[in-house]
């Protein structure tokens, strides 16, 4: 097995999930049972997918694969020589692991949609989408530069908006795909801008050549403030596709897709792109970027999370823990702890993927009922689904022996450490609380949808269990959600193969411009990129963490079962107590609201009143002049006609008035004339004679 | 010059058609447009030939012997016409380079396709088809001439039929739309005229017999060496009217664009007009404007050009947002996509303005792609309008149920306006970013008008949301989809839209050396031109 078929068949995996797209596009009504060929081009890719992360991770552990090859011309440029652009993707084991998880959440997607999606008028439609999307996400997950990472993280965009908008004859659906791409575009625009930057600079858009640049001391426009302004744009891409504050309005909605789309696209894998991609530009994040990265992903995992408590909506509950999940990470990643970011990344795509398909499962047998007011009791009909989504929520709340309690201990213990060295208890304090709200939200999900007893009799005497290849996605991903798939030791991350693999990189930034913690005075072990400082005050944070995240996440099941299973409190009696602070979460802080009354209004505004403007004074002043032009040629006409033309016949006029007079002299008898003629010698005789 | 006349065959070919059509009986319907459609096929044809004979590293621009097809001939010689004149000598004198070949492209392209789209018109067919086919040899002589006084007689030519083309086929205020129209675009080029005969006195070109006469050779012009010492815009002139005359060509350049504030003629022209013409208006004349500032304004007077690109850029951005801004208040799908073409056209005049080589590429590459797309978003109101009688884009909905192929296009085409990556839209107006922002000056301008990208999907979803998405209005329940020749029409736009979205190489190795040439020409030029006048001092 060597490097080139590893890409080979990585670039396959890339056109495969394209080419199922096509095809059912164009032959979908008209080939039967076509969804399934387009489920066997993710199956393929699945498994070459996982003989490609194999073989990279046992054999070129160490090594970047990397195909490049020159996509742009711009020929011999003036002043600066022979540029161009180039594309390619990379292997390196982030990239391979993340994958590898795109296939697996995919294809177990894909299974699930077999059932639930059955009788739907656009059956085949709705997997070539899928098809798409599992196209561009690759795209992100391999490239090696910002451009194809752009490219494609549009892409990701459109199947998204195609997607949401699937059942597009609902106004809510076609309102929230339209306001997902919007909003995504907001801080794409952003993004570019970044990029812009950096090419800038650099004319390039490949990382390696760029990091390779600023390693070397070249900053963008010689100035660390650039840099920093670069980090942070980039970063907006992030804001926008993984719905951080003040973006992350957008992602609510999208639950107006189909659930399972909601369980590959909006919770396991597009909406981890942005944690992804700042992980790729992890090296180049200046100390204030990551300040300001670490800030927002804490504002988002605490406004998500207190806005998740109070939801009713099955699905926005999800969303909502989805966000909350999204802002650990990134919180995370501006901390410095990028092993645990990338973790979490990946053990939530596989619980959190779980949570909506069981999700999915209660809706599909609820008949289309998603409020959770109206569930209960559904552990009797639904016990796979229930067991499954257990094991998801233990997972999410961060209970021993699960995959998440690994992941999340490992971030809050990130944020400690930091405080510990930089005197930011922001952060360990948000998180820490953060998890309380977690627990707490999930067990309240919990024990309304499968305890306690019935509150719609009718839908729950027609539930019943979801068919087989609804339930193997479920169990498959229930057993990816144990710690065992991540390391041998529950309590420990350090003990397996994923922290083996997954290094933190490098920071490039120059000293006086990153936290002195991610500097390695040393430079000696294998993973130990940061600070000695650094190395041991994580140490004894995780143990802290450890203890302190399961003091929280115990006192967040607590309240749970306190107010809704066992009913010491009532929730309508706290709700009522606590009403502003319930009506601020239950609608979302009011940030809709805010924004809709805001810059939605100013710009529906302004182009009303720049169309007005255009129509009547912009085109007004040309009408006007064309006005002008005519009234001045009429008045001109008439100038014409009264006076300069009346001047010549007025002329005419008196010539011919004098004429008239003079011919009353001619009047062709001669001895007229005679006296005449003598009458005129007498008169000039006087006058001669008197001078 | 030797074998096949490429370029006058390309460009008259429309001619003999005319004649051909005005030969037929008027009651020969069919066979009027089947002579259209075969005249403007051999016309893609040429081109195609023309494109694959190539060749990709001359540059042309300022340098007759690296253009390409070159046929120049003597076409009017007066001897000492007048002592001030001395003898007047006219080339017919055409020639491409990678400035006018993606032109020359385009046009053969929407040209034919023009004419699928003009199937159903069913009024005058025999005059329609003559007009079009006249327009189509005014077009592509533009772009293709080299002479001044050549490329001014095209330039007018198109006015004519233009002008009965909308006036006469077009909808309830025609005639208002018709005049406005022409006398917009005659104010322009006595503008343009102006400064083309200031140009003539002040250049010379000299004869093999050593004489020296006047000249309206567009290279001469762009070579300092050929002004005379005492010409008005003669850079040798101490006392030169340059800038004055820069901004009067440019003014008549930027009436064609349309730049604002000189746009409102576009909306009322594209609404009142029949759907080919909007086609052939929004995909190939607004390109004349853009393109003639590319192969005159910046050759000819580079030091001012240098002096003023930051104010292109400044109406450059203000038509991308200003545009996107308008676009997203109207009601009538049709002056709609004329607002966002008016904000597309604003990328083009922002990557020119950067003076760069990625800049000047994004702006000649997006006066391409637009003109595929808004050929594909004109066509596509066109399909509408002539179904359901209406075009405002709040009397539908939910169009998707009931013409789910024609909504696909329109995916395509919607996308595409939006700057789609994988759609060609993107990348031209990513490079025309990629260049402003390069660009030191022009940088915030630059980032301004990113604002265009966002405003942009704003209004387009918008639409797409209003006509398509929703509840099927009962009123259209019984609209059909697209027919096949509607399908002929739109389908190979959309393939060159993804095509070249993907791998655009091939249109742009065409460019990049001519480009490259420009961007040297013009930054040189700044020293070249400007020191003159100090130096006969």
């Amino acid at each position: 097995m060597n490097e080139n078929i590893l890409i080979q068949l990585s670039i396959l995996n890339i056109i495969l999930p394209l080419f199922g797209f096509v095809l059912l596009i164009f032959f979908g009504k008209r080939l039967p049972k076509s969804h399934l060929f387009e489920i066997s081009t993710i199956f393929v890719g699945l498994v070459s997918s996982s003989i490609v992360s194999f073989f990279k991770l046992n054999y070129f552990e160490d090594k970047l694969i990397v195909f490049d090859f020159r996509w742009i011309d711009f020929g011999n440029v003036p002043f600066f020589g022979n540029l161009g652009i180039n594309i390619g993707i990379q292997l390196d084991n982030v990239s391979v692991i993340m994958q590898l998880t795109v296939f697996i959440v995919s294809f177990v997607v894909h299974l699930f949609s077999i059932k639930y999606m059955e009788g739907d008028p656009r059956y085949s439609r709705y997997f070539a989408y899928l098809g798409l999307f599992t196209f561009s996400m690759l795209g992100i997950v391999l490239t090696h530069n910002f451009l194809m990472m752009y490219i494609f993280w549009e892409l990701v965009g459109l199947s998204s908006y195609l997607l949401i908008g699937f059942w597009f004859e609902k106004k809510s659906a076609s309102d929230a795909a339209k306001k997902a791409f919007i909003v995504n575009r907001i801080g794409d625009v952003g993004f570019f801008l970044g990029i812009l930057i950096l090419y800038a600079n650099y004319h390039t858009f490949t990382f390696s050549e760029i990091f390779g640049q600023i390693a070397q001391g070249n900053l963008p426009f010689n100035s660390g403030a650039w840099l920093t302004a670069a980090g942070i744009l980039i970063f907006c891409g992030a804001i926008g596709k993984s719905a951080q504050f003040p973006l992350h309005v957008w992602l609510p909605d999208a639950m107006e897709g189909p659930t399972p789309v909601s369980a590959l696209i909006h919770a396991a894998t597009m909406v981890a792109a942005g944690v992804y991609l700042v992980a790729r530009i992890f090296v180049m994040l200046t100390a204030d970027a990551m300040l300001v990265i670490a800030s927002i992903g804490a504002i988002t995992a605490f406004i998500s999370a207190t806005i998740a408590i109070t939801q009713t909506d099955i699905k926005r509950v999800l969303a909502y823990s989805t966000v909350s999940q999204l802002g650990y990470m990134i919180m995370s990643l501006g901390v410095g702890s990028y092993f645990f970011a990338f973790l979490h990344l990946i053990t939530h795509a596989f619980f959190k993927a779980g949570l909506f398909l069981g999700s999915g499962s209660v809706i599909h047998a609820m008949h289309h009922e998603q409020d959770i007011r109206f569930m209960g009791g559904l552990r009797k009909k639904l016990p796979i689904t229930y067991y499954t989504f257990l094991i998801y929520t233990l997972a999410i709340a961060g209970i021993p022996f699960t995959s998440g309690f690994l992941s999340k201990d490992g971030i809050l213990g990130g944020t400690l450490a930091f405080a510990k060295l930089t005197g930011y208890w922001f952060f360990p304090v948000v998180g820490f609380f953060v998890a309380m709200l977690t627990a707490f939200y999930m067990f309240r999900l919990v024990i309304l949808t499968f305890h306690g007893e019935a509150r719609d009799i009718h839908k729950f005497e027609h539930a019943h269990e979801s068919p087989a290849t609804m339930l193997i996605p479920l169990i498959s991903l229930a057993v990816l959600s144990v710690f065992i798939f991540f390391s041998p030791n529950p309590f420990n991350i350090e003990a397996g193969w994923f922290y083996k693999w997954i290094e933190t990189p490098k920071t490039i930034v120059p000293q006086e411009l990153a936290f002195s913690f991610m500097i390695n005075e040393s430079n000696t072990s294998h993973n130990i990129i940061h600070s000695e400082l650094y190395t041991e005050t994580l140490h004894h944070s995780h143990s802290t963490a450890m203890i302190l995240s399961l003091i929280m996440a115990g006192l967040g099941i607590l309240f749970a079962f306190v107010i809704y299973q066992w009913r010491l409190i009532s929730a309508d009696k706290l709700s009522i107590k606590l009403q502003p602070l319930y009506n601020f979460s239950y609608n979302k802080w009011y940030f809709d609201e805010l924004y809709s009354k805001t810059a939605v209004a100013f710009t529906l505004g302004l182009s009303n009143f720049l169309a007005w403007f255009d129509q009547k004074v912009i085109d007004g002043i040309v009408n006007g002049t064309a006005t002008i032009t005519r009234w001045t040629s009429f008045s001109s006409g008439k100038f014409d006609n009264r006076v300069v033309d009346g001047l010549v016949n007025w002329t005419a006029y008196v010539t011919g008035f004098f004429g008239m007079v003079f011919r009353k002299f001619q009047t062709g008898k001669v001895q007229t004339y005679l006296v005449m003629v003598l009458t005129g010698i007498i008169i000039l005789f006087f006058i001669f004679k008197s001078l | 010059m030797s074998g096949i006349p490429y370029l006058t065959l390309v460009t008259f070919l429309p001619i003999l058609g005319m004649i051909i059509v005005l030969l037929i009986k008027s009651e020969k319907i069919q066979l009027i447009r089947i002579t259209a459609a075969i005249v403007t096929f051999l016309q893609i044809v040429i081109a195609a030939l023309m494109w694959s004979k190539f060749n990709f590293s001359a540059a042309g621009i300022n340098d007759q012997s690296s253009f390409q097809f070159v046929e120049k001939v003597r076409w009017i010689e007066i001897k000492n016409l007048a002592d001030w004149i001395g003898t007047v000598k006219i080339d017919y004198f055409l020639g491409v380079d990678g400035l006018s070949m993606p032109m020359v492209l385009l046009t053969a392209l929407i040209s034919f396709l023009g004419v699928l789209a003009s199937w159903n018109i069913s009024k005058g067919i025999k005059g329609y088809f003559a007009l079009y086919l006249l327009l189509d040899t005014g077009m592509m002589g533009s772009f293709v001439a080299l002479d001044f006084f050549l490329f001014y007689v095209f330039w007018e030519l198109m006015l004519l039929p233009m002008y009965f083309l909308i006036g006469i086929w077009g909808g309830p205020r025609k005639e208002y739309a018709a005049i406005k129209f022409f006398i917009y675009t005659l104010f322009g080029s006595v503008f343009m005229l102006l400064v083309m005969l200031g140009l003539y006195f002040s250049t010379y070109e000299i004869l093999p017999d050593g004489s020296k006469v006047y000249t309206f050779n567009m290279l001469q012009m762009m070579n300092p060496v050929n002004y005379s010492k005492e010409g008005l815009l003669s850079p040798f002139n101490p006392n030169n009217l340059r800038f004055i005359a820069y901004i009067f060509l440019f003014i008549g350049f930027a009436i064609k664009v349309p730049m604002f504030p000189f746009h409102t003629w576009l909306p009322d022209a594209h609404v009142e007009a029949p759907t080919p013409i909007s086609v052939i208006l929004a995909g190939i004349l607004l390109k004349l404007g853009t393109y003639g500032m590319m192969r005159i304004s910046f050759p000819i007077f580079p030091e001012i050009t240098n002096q003023l690109a930051y104010w292109i850029a400044v109406f450059g951005m203000i038509n991308i947002v200003y545009g996107a801004l308008c676009a997203m208040a109207q009601k009538d799908f049709k002056s709609l996509i004329a607002y966002s073409s008016i904000s597309h056209m604003g990328y083009v005049l922002l990557g020119m303005a950067s003076l760069t080589t990625q800049g000047m590429m994004g702006a000649l590459f997006q006066m391409f792609n637009h003109g595929t797309i808004t050929a594909m978003l004109f066509m596509i109101v066109g399909v509408i309008y002539d179904r359901a009688h209406t075009r405002g884009v709040n009397d539908f909905g939910g169009l998707a149920l009931q013409m789910p192929v024609y909504t696909g296009i329109t995916t395509v085409a919607f996308f595409a306006s939006l700057g789609l990556p994988g759609l060609s839209g993107f990348i031209s107006e990513a490079f025309v970013f990629l260049g402003a922002f390069s660009n030191e000056t022009i940088r915030i301008l630059a980032i301004i008008s990113t604002l265009g990208i966002l405003l942009t999907a704003a209004y387009m979803l918008w639409t797409m949301q209003r006509i398509y998405f929703g509840k099927l209005n009962p009123r259209w329940e019984n609209l059909p989809d697209v027919n096949k020749l509607e399908l002929a029409a739109l389908s190979p736009l959309a393939v060159v839209v993804i095509l070249f979205g993907i791998y655009p190489s091939p249109m742009l190795n065409l460019m990049n050396t001519s480009v490259n040439k420009l961007v040297e020409i013009v930054v040189n030029g700044q020293v070249t031109f400007s020191n003159l006048s100090a130096l006969i001092k």
